[in-house]
């Protein structure tokens, strides 16, 4: 398929069969909108109905679906996706290659999160979302009555094993791609921390995949794992779940880290202080990441020497992090700092971090855990390290490839008072919680009692996640109005320190029409100020040679979107539904297989055209 | 202002103290095991302090000397790093740390301690779906959501759970743990003044769970044997109490004795009732009128949903009447 002829085909088929890394990457951002603005409209009825003590805006069964989907939209189809959406853009860009390692992967991955996050969410149609909170703890979510936790076990199965496949692609697209000169040590700071998400998504995913099934077996099928009456044990889904869950907040914060060097740096005019102590901080936090997980569990019964040891380990992670910390602000001390929009939200993501840090090495203290587990505080302290770290990345990185992925760049005006009263509505939301949660507001629950000294706290609280849903609102409006600040140059903040910064805007379909040379950290900024402003070519000009198209991600992944229909009322007599189901998706598999697909060239004169 | 400064913390402390219920607060201790997690919340939060006061002096200080000011185009140093600088930052944090999780692990340990020596009761605690059952193995007694202690006595607390995970958590008395079904957990508390302490399940147990409220009553020994002495009998026998309220006892066992029992007789699938007429609050959390008792009897699922007691919607009235007038009539500290 040349160029010309994927022209002539509508545009929803291009997008439905591109393998292209930048249209992928701009779908997963804009499904990790959506599911983001959900998540946050979930929260806000949440908020509303804790305004007032005994408050009736919401059921009790409803909000508890409210808490299960918020939190689970949140993590697998907002978070991470919108991190999934900047790593699939910007990191072929950063380390100078044509794509990523397997871009038919690339959309299978995507198609399986999009088709995962939509069966989720079927589930508020048909009789209940799951209800057993985002944890889904046994035996409250396998005694489940309903098919809301069918629908989380399935949804999250089919979602994750998209996760998984887009990590693998990662890591070996970093292992394999990098430019010429590009060695590890001189990748950016984003490429790294995405190397090591990748690997925790490797390493961690599959716990979930295992606890899922057992759990899917366990309704479904009626099999006992966590069934006490049968010998089951209800702490191994907790142990899988950690195993997993731990992990997971680092594979979100970690490329966020990763996009707070870049912008730091970026509008310091610095090169990152301690480079190598970022690199090595970066893979300290991830190996540690693994060996935390029964934190989550202080209280489950696990004895004063796993306590401890799980408390000691917990707080050795602030040590990577303090670094990470002091690293930033070095980096700053001595530069000339731009306070654009995208910098608003890195310098804002130091003081909220560092406050939801200091709760997390709190929380390590076991003995005093007792009394801040499920409550509050905990509460407050993931919100500060999942918005003040996650989300405030999740902006400013917005803000800052804007322009490199669209085209325009967002309007300053309304960026600043979208970022003012975020940040505002974010500290009002969450400060407060932590003496909630101290004076003793257990966390989770649809409503609280007057008189108990939680009314005006609450009350705060609600107000503050009115601010923030204003504040995404006016984000929103500003992504329509400014459309009209086109911009072409390459680096349109010209203050660009690596790769993504050197090709035209809109990009090449093929990226880099000759694959660019390396000769430093911060590639582009080495060329500004030591060669002529221009990457050198590791190669010389010649035919591009492309992947095509295809539609068998999309099938593959709606096989296993029908099969799960099956699997969730497979007792209403719908076997057949999931077999059905389980052929399209092996029959892509098997056409992908035999069908033999060299891809395309793009003409070199073609090239040499988009150029200019 | 030099011994000002000093007292700021202990301030701060005092503000969110100042916010609090006594009987509730996790940051107003009332017992040893509540004072050595409270100690705990403020050594790590001084610390704590410390570094965001760190963070901040130097964070503050970076944006205001080295803010970019108009026309101004110097390109900086491009400085690489600094070992010394990262020796320090590395250094410093795990001697903070250090200062942390050595008394932490202390604690932890005593925390875990089960001590049996004389004088030490044990309780049961057993959570349901949305209620907790507190049995005293050494006076064959069971009562339901109150659990009466004697001060200054050491009270081990064995865990359990007949359904989904709860935790038991008295934030004045002593951190939570967990009820696990088929595990049963362990912890301690001890309560020096007498008073009401207010309980909260603290584990997403389903639509109820914020109404499975319990609470911890601690009363001199004496008074608590005699609460214990009486909580194994049936509190009233014909005659002592009014005919009215015999009239509705009649009506108890017919509809209620086989899930709620009065002293050791009738069944265990709901709370105990034998100290019924002391309660302050019914179901957990509602506050006892005769209105609010008929309302959960009548129709349980709307005020607690997902509870297992199943509806009397249809009881005429005069039996409703007769049955609450008996329900509030069983007292046992009188």
């Amino acid at each position: 398929m040349s160029n010309a002829k994927a022209q002539s085909k509508s545009v929803l088929w291009d997008w439905l069969t591109t393998v292209d890394h930048k249209k992928i990457g701009i779908m997963y951002l804009v499904a990790g909108a959506f599911f983001f603005a959900l998540g946050g409209l979930e929260a806000i009825l949440m908020r509303i109905q804790l305004m007032f003590p005994e408050f009736s805006f919401v059921p009790a069964q409803t909000f508890n679906e409210l808490l299960t989907m918020h939190g689970t939209t949140m993590i697998f189809l907002a978070a991470m996706p919108l991190l999934f959406g900047f790593m699939n853009y910007i990191v072929p860009l950063q380390i100078g290659a044509r794509d990523v390692a397997f871009p038919f992967l690339n959309a299978l991955g995507f198609w399986l999160f999009l088709f995962g996050g939509i069966l989720l969410n079927v589930s508020w149609f048909v009789g209940g979302a799951p209800d057993a909170g985002w944890t889904a703890y046994v035996p409250l979510s396998s005694e489940s009555p309903g098919t809301g936790v069918d629908y989380y076990v399935l949804g999250l199965q089919v979602s994750g094993a998209g996760t998984l496949i887009g990590g693998i692609n990662f890591l070996v697209t970093i292992i394999n791609m990098r430019a010429p000169g590009m060695s590890m040590m001189r990748m950016p700071l984003f490429t790294w921390s995405t190397f090591v998400a990748s690997m925790l998504i490797l390493f961690a995913f599959p716990a979930l995949t295992i606890g899922l099934l057992l759990l899917m077996l366990e309704r479904i099928f009626g099999a006992t794992y966590f069934a006490v009456d049968f010998g089951g044990n209800v702490i191994i889904w907790q142990h899988l779940f950690w195993i997993f869950g731990h992990p997971e907040v680092y594979i979100l914060i970690l490329p966020a880290f990763g996009i707070f060097s870049e912008i730091l740096s970026a509008f310091s005019k610095k090169r990152l202080f301690g480079y190598s102590a970022m690199v090595f901080a970066t893979l300290i936090i991830g190996f540690l990441g693994f060996m935390v997980w029964a934190h989550h569990m202080f209280t489950v019964g696990m004895g004063p020497v796993a306590n401890s040891i799980f408390a000691v380990a917990t707080m050795a992670i602030a040590v990577p992090t303090g670094i990470k910390i002091f690293n930033w602000l070095l980096t700053l001390w001595g530069g000339r700092i731009q306070f654009t929009t995208a910098n608003l939200f890195a310098l804002a993501f130091i003081p909220s971090f560092t406050m939801g840090g200091v709760t997390g090495v709190m929380l390590a203290t076991s003995a005093a855990n007792y009394q801040f587990h499920d409550t509050y505080f905990v509460v407050a302290h993931f919100h500060y390290v999942i918005i003040g770290g996650v989300v405030l990345g999740l902006f400013a990185g917005a803000y800052y490839w804007w322009p490199r992925i669209f085209g325009y760049k967002l309007d300053e005006t309304l960026g600043k008072w979208f970022f003012w009263l975020f940040l505002i509505g974010f500290h009002l939301t969450f400060f407060v919680q932590h003496f909630l949660g101290l004076i003793g507001m257990p966390r989770r629950v649809a409503s609280y009692l007057g008189g108990q000294g939680l009314d005006t706290m609450n009350f705060i609280s609600t107000i503050g996640a009115f601010l923030m849903g204003i504040a995404f609102i006016i984000f929103v409006v500003s992504i329509f109005t400014s459309m009209k600040n086109k911009v072409t140059d390459a680096d349109p903040w010209g203050n660009g320190r690596t790769l993504e910064w050197t090709m035209p805007i809109p990009t090449p379909e093929y990226n880099f029409a000759q694959t660019p040379l390396v000769r430093d950290v911060d590639a582009l900024w080495y060329e500004k100020y030591e060669g002529d402003g221009k990457m050198k070519a590791a190669e010389p000009l010649g035919d591009i040679h492309m992947p095509n198209g295809s539609i068998l991600p999309f099938i593959m992944s709606l096989g296993l979107f029908i099969s799960s229909f099956g699997f969730i009322y497979y007792h209403e007599g719908f076997l057949w539904l999931a077999i059905l189901g389980l052929v399209i998706n092996f029959g892509a598999m098997f056409v992908r297989s035999i069908k033999e697909d060299h891809g395309y060239h793009i003409p070199k004169e073609e090239v040499i055209k988009g150029g200019k | 202002m030099k011994y000002l400064w000093r007292l700021l913390p202990f301030t701060f402390i005092l503000l969110i103290v100042g916010c609090g219920q006594q009987n509730l607060s996790a940051l107003d201790p009332q017992g040893p095991v509540a004072d050595m997690q409270f100690s705990l919340i403020r050594l790590s939060l001084y610390i704590m302090i410390f570094v965001i006061v760190v963070v901040f002096a130097l964070y503050l200080i970076v944006l205001f000397k080295f803010r970019e000011r108009p026309g101004d185009t110097h390109i900086p140093k491009q400085v690489h790093g600094n070992k010394a600088l990262e020796v320090i930052w590395t250094t410093i944090p795990i001697i903070l740390l250090l200062i942390l999780a050595i008394p932490n692990v202390m604690a932890t340990f005593e925390l875990a301690e089960i001590d049996d020596s004389e004088g030490a009761i044990t309780i049961r605690a057993h959570a349901h779906l949305f209620w907790w059952e507190f049995e005293y193995p050494d006076h064959d007694i069971i009562a339901g959501q109150e659990m009466y202690i004697p001060t200054n006595t050491r009270i081990n607390i064995e865990l359990e759970s007949s359904d989904v995970i709860h935790a038991f958590w008295v934030p004045a008395l002593a951190g939570k743990q967990d009820n696990v079904p088929g595990i049963t957990n362990t912890m301690w508390l001890e309560a020096p003044n007498e008073g009401v302490y207010l309980g909260k399940c603290a584990e997403l147990c389903g639509p109820a769970h914020w109404q499975m409220d319990f609470k911890v009553i601690a009363v001199d020994p004496d008074t608590f044997e005699t609460w214990a002495a009486n909580m194994a009998e049936v509190p009233y026998e014909e005659g002592e109490i009014t005919e009215y309220a015999v009239e509705g006892r009649a009506i108890f066992e017919a509809n209620c004795l086989s899930c709620h029992a009065i002293g050791n007789e009738g069944g265990n699938f709901g709370p105990n009732l034998t100290n019924f007429g002391e309660r302050t609050v019914y179901a957990g959390y509602m506050e006892a009128t005769d209105e609010n008792l008929e309302n959960f009897i009548r129709d349980p699922q709307e005020w607690k949903p997902g509870n297992n007691m199943p509806a009397f919607s249809d009881m005429p009235q005069e039996d409703m009447d007769a049955l609450i007038e008996y329900l509030k009539s069983l007292k046992v500290l009188d």
